[in-house]
Order: C-alpha cells, then structure tokens, then sequence
C-alpha cells in the first residue's frame, strides 16, 4: 500500500500532503504519524498541504484527527501552506479546524513550533520567568 | 436555459470520487470560472460524491455545462439509488451525521453552489443538483 513519507526533522515531523488523499491513504497517515510521535518523542507535527486544490470535510476531518491524536501525545499541529481560495472555501463549508494553528509556509510553521517548544522547556526548567508577572 | 455539453460519470469508488473532482475542474475551468469559484464548485462535488459512494451505495454524476443567455455555468446531479434520506431538513442540517462524518457535506454543498435541489424517496434513491454560475 502507498503511504506518506514523514521526515523528521529536530523534534518536528513534516508531512507534505501532494497526493490526493482517499481513505487508506488518510488512515495509514494517522497511524504512521502516531507511531512516530510516540517513537521520537516529536513535540510538533507540521502538515504542508500547499499542493492541496482542495480541502472538504472528509480531508478536515483528517487534520482534526490527527491534531487531537498529537495533542494528546504532547505534540502541536500546525497546517502549512493552505492556498488562499482553500482557506475561503474551507468558511464556507463552515469546517473549523479545532485545535489547529496554521501557518502561511512550512518556514513560518517551524517557527511556530520552535517557539511553543522553547516556550514549554522553559516554563517547566525553572521558575526564573515566574516573578514577572 | 441550454445544456451545451453532458457527460456522465461513475462514483463508485474513492478512485472515482478523485476522477469527479477532476473532471469537475477542468470543465470549471473550460467555462471560465475564477479560482475560488472552481475550488467552491469541487469541493461541493467532493462532498456530494463521497455521500453518493458512502451513503447511496454509489451511483453516478451528470456533469452539464449550460447557458441561460450570456451567462454559462456547470450544474452537477448527483444520483443513488440507495436507502434515500427520511428527513431531508435534519439531513441538510450542519453537524448531523448518521455516520461518523462532520456532518457538513450536504449543508456546504448547499452554501457552495448558486442552485441546490435535493430529492430523495427512502426505499428508492436520492438525487442532488446543484450548479455554479459565472
Ligand atoms: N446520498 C445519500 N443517501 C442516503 N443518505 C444520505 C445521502 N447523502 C447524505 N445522507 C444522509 O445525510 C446525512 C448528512 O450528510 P452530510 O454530507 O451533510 O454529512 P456527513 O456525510 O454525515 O458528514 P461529512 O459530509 O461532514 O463528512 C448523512 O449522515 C446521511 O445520513
Ligand atoms: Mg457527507
């Protein structure tokens, strides 16, 4: 069976969605990305997704999903590159993606990430940050 | 109103799903829909297909491109002859689902499209049109 290659890079995986996506595909995503968060300890997931001509319900589903399975796993989803007449048509649909930040391109969507994970290890390495507010 | 061009297309399989949003595409394309229209147009025809296959047991599509005066547009009908819906209002509903979807196919098909016309007999099948226009 096809599947979508992950690359890791730094404490992120990256997945760069091209095809279009039917169910198998869809699913065996989910599980290799949960297999791999769970393996490498990944603190955030970032889905580019700038090939994409479309997003319907059944592919926001897809991201929903996997962004609540990475949650759940300690890990941050975040959806790069989603073309502007995507993103209108995704209001329209009236999909909301719950729990998903998105970014404008995969640059952007690291930096996202980097930001929340030097976020995080400094709020549980010391409490030197506490006394400011 | 004039049709100018028909095709048919089988949605019985997710293969096929793919091969409508295709089809639906270039002919978007073909008579001069802007890019968010055609993106508005195949993702309403992705929603509509993937209910036919999942829901309807699969079926087909006519694909038409049609004028009505200068204007020209694509209007798509979406057919099953699978269980049929009984309640249509609580269908077309957002979030309503009797599978494990988001409930928001036939709701945004609606939103997406100019014309949305929905019929369906439980026991005989469902048939779903809508179009886009230029
Ligand atoms: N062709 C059909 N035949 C029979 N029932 C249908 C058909 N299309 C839709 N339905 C019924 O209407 C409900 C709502 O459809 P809708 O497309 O809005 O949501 P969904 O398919 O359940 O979820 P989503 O489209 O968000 O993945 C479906 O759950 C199903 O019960
Ligand atoms: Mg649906």
């Amino acid at each position: 069976m096809d599947r979508i290659p992950i690359l890791k890079l730094g404490g992120v995986l990256i997945v760069t969605i091209q095809v279009d996506m039917h169910d198998r595909l869809a699913l065996a995503l989910e599980e290799d990305l949960t297999a791999m968060i769970a393996r490498t300890g990944a603190r955030g997931v970032l889905l580019e997704i700038s090939a994409l001509e479309i997003v319907d319900s059944f592919i926001g589903r897809m991201l929903v999903s996997i962004a609540a399975v990475s949650r759940v796993l300690d890990a941050e989803t975040v959806v790069a590159g989603m073309r502007p007449a995507v993103a209108i048509t995704l209001v329209e649909l009236g999909l909301e993606l719950t729990g998903i930040r998105t970014a404008l391109n995969v640059e952007r969507g690291m930096a996202l990430i980097q930001a929340r994970i030097s976020e995080e290890d400094d709020g549980h390495g010391s409490d030197r940050d506490r006394h400011e507010d | 109103m004039t049709v100018t061009k028909t095709e048919t297309l089988p949605v019985r399989s997710g293969d096929d799903v793919v091969r409508v949003r295709q089809r639906v595409r270039a002919l978007a394309i073909e008579i001069g829909l802007g890019l968010v229209d055609q993106t508005k147009i195949v993702t309403a025809a992705s929603e509509l297909a993937r209910n036919t296959l999942d829901y309807g047991g699969g079926g087909d599509v006519r694909i038409e491109i049609v004028q009505a005066g200068m204007r020209k547009g694509l209007r798509l009908t979406f057919e099953d002859h699978g269980p049929g819906i009984a309640d249509i209002e609580q269908a077309m509903t957002d979030r309503f689902t009797t599978g494990r979807g988001m409930g928001l196919g036939l709701g945004g098909a609606k939103r997406l499209s100019n014309e949305f016309h929905i019929e369906s007999t439980p026991g005989s099948g469902t048939r779903v049109t809508i179009a886009r226009w230029k």
